[in-house]
């Protein structure tokens, strides 16, 4: 469904909707579900963004967004020298993913600390990305509604006592996905939400013993 | 959801409402956002376009490609020559919202980044001329908002979906809505100058020289303009076209679908491919590219995945 501000916006910086302000929503989602700027990103670009993201400041647009910077930031320009000075160091090359991939691709290794993750994702356009893979788990996530992402035990019952503990703070849920790497193993849930999930349920979520690993991701639209 | 012109004309005419009525009011009820919230975040659009026209208006400087950048600046010092000074300033906003966006710059993205320059330049420069208050403007920026959603819906808005006709074209045809419903065109006139605007810009293709979204984007926002106010002009003048606007609207999806993938943003083909086109690419150091314009691909398979939108 086309909004009235997908075609009155997005509210960016130049020049291209998918090559600088898609690639800039990958590098912050990136960064949201690592759970901060990473220290070190490896960075591989597919199709149309190796082929033409140099001139569409592709890389630059993904270094602001893995510094936390939104695609409408005047400072996006400058994510080089602010990613040097604040100790990101991000490696870019060209990787083929393949006939199926869509052609402005990114397949992204990133690591925080003890922290090391892979994300796969693809600018779709006008500025909206899809993120498609978290660890090897296939995912579907825009970041156009506030998002957390879990990993937890696959055991009975973990996603009603999620969603139960969203829905009791009054929050509508809006989709849930659930992935598993095999039964009884864990499973990976992203859940949309109309509006951003509070801190205090976040903690209370983090705390259970089944669940390993939480990340909330902001509402990405500007 | 408005999925077509006669659907949108035929909810105003039968709720009683103005058109850019029908478009909000569909947006609060789609995304929950309040009244003042959706006027507020036009009202934002708009002084975002014009600091974007002032900002490449006032750098005299090349874009770092060096293929625009001073060139507003320019069109203004030397004045107008055929026609008046809204002609030339209208000319100037388009090229200088493509110049700020090549710089990186903050700009709206209506519809896309490569049509930035079309609206504001059409609105921005009528506004004062034809004394319309803010308030008016917001809502027919609603209204171009319609038109937008209905096109991209119906055909696309963006260069790798159909060509410049889906990019300028729908910018321009979205101008020419907000043009002329703030002028006092009724439903059927603004139908009239979507059709008219699009009409003139059907199989527009799109050939980014280098990939970059500057030659021609930047000429291509200021000759759509051109295009939008012409087009409006005449419907408010109470001329007819014989083809119903949807109708208009899904030729130009069915060109786009049909236009070979090296004349959508590709940089495959037109300009971008021509003997000068690879020159500049080459300059710029997009070796990958040059060196698949060079064989002159046709098979879709092989370039159609490559390119910007």
């Amino acid at each position: 469904m086309t909004t009235l501000f997908d075609i009155l916006g997005p509210r960016m910086v130049g020049p291209s909707s998918s090559h600088t302000a898609g690639a800039c929503r990958l590098g912050y989602v990136v960064q949201a579900i690592l759970g901060g700027m990473p220290e070190r990103a490896e960075v591989g670009l597919h199709g149309s963004f190796a082929m033409t993201g140099q001139g569409h400041g592709t890389r630059i647009a993904i270094t602001g967004g893995l510094l936390g910077h939104r695609p409408d930031d005047e400072t996006l320009r400058e994510a080089e020298a602010e990613a040097a000075q604040r100790g990101l160091t991000v490696e870019f090359r060209n990787v083929d993913l393949g006939e199926d991939a869509h052609p402005n691709s990114a397949a992204f290794e990133v690591t925080r600390g003890d922290e090391r993750i892979s994300i796969t994702g693809c600018s779709i356009g006008g500025g909206r990305i899809r993120i498609l893979e978290v660890d090897g788990f296939p995912v579907d996530l825009s970041g156009s509604l506030p998002t957390i992402v879990v990993v937890a035990d696959d055991v009975p019952g973990t996603v009603a006592r999620i969603t139960g503990m969203i829905a009791e703070r009054g929050l509508n849920v809006a989709t849930v996905r659930v992935d598993r790497t095999g039964r009884g193993e864990r499973a990976l849930m992203t859940i949309e939400t109309d509006e951003d999930v509070p801190a205090e349920v976040l903690d209370e979520l983090a705390g259970q013993p089944w669940v390993h690993w939480i990340r909330n991701v902001h509402r990405l639209n500007t | 959801m408005i999925r077509s012109f006669s659907e949108w004309f035929e909810a105003a005419a039968t709720e009683g409402l103005d058109l850019p009525e029908v478009v909000e009011r569909r947006e609060m009820k789609e995304t929950g956002a309040a009244r003042a919230e959706v006027r507020g975040r036009i009202a934002d659009a708009l002084s975002v376009m014009r600091q974007a026209v002032e900002e490449g208006l006032s750098d005299a400087e090349a874009t770092p490609s060096g293929l625009t950048g001073g060139r507003s600046g320019r069109l203004v010092a030397q004045g107008p020559r055929l026609l008046g000074d809204d002609f030339t300033a209208m000319l100037s906003r388009a090229i200088a919202t493509l110049e700020t966006n090549a710089r990186m710059g903050l700009i709206m993205a209506t519809p896309t980044a490569g049509a930035a320059g079309v609206v504001p330049a059409v609105l921005l420069t009528l506004a004062p001329a034809r004394r319309w208050a803010d308030d008016r403007l917001i809502d027919a920026m609603l209204v171009a908002g319609g038109a937008g959603i209905i096109i991209a819906e119906r055909a696309s808005i963006a260069g790798a979906g159909g060509g410049c006709q889906a990019e300028t074209g729908s910018a321009a045809a979205m101008s020419a809505a907000a043009v002329t419903w703030l002028e006092g065109g009724d439903s059927r006139q603004v139908g009239t100058a979507v059709a008219l605007t699009i009409q003139g810009m059907l199989g527009l293709i799109c050939d980014p020289v280098a990939g970059l979204v500057e030659i021609p984007c930047a000429y291509r926002n200021a000759t759509a303009a051109v295009h939008a106010v012409a087009a409006s002009e005449m419907a408010l003048a109470g001329l007819d076209f014989p083809i119903p606007v949807d109708e208009v609207v899904d030729v130009m999806g069915d060109v786009g679908r049909k236009m070979d993938v090296r004349f959508r943003e590709t940089a495959l083909g037109g300009l971008a491919a021509t003997p000068a086109g690879q020159e500049i690419a080459a300059r710029a150091g997009m070796t990958d590219l040059v060196q698949l314009q060079r064989k002159g691909r046709t098979r879709g398979e092989d370039s159609a995945r490559f390119g910007p939108s």
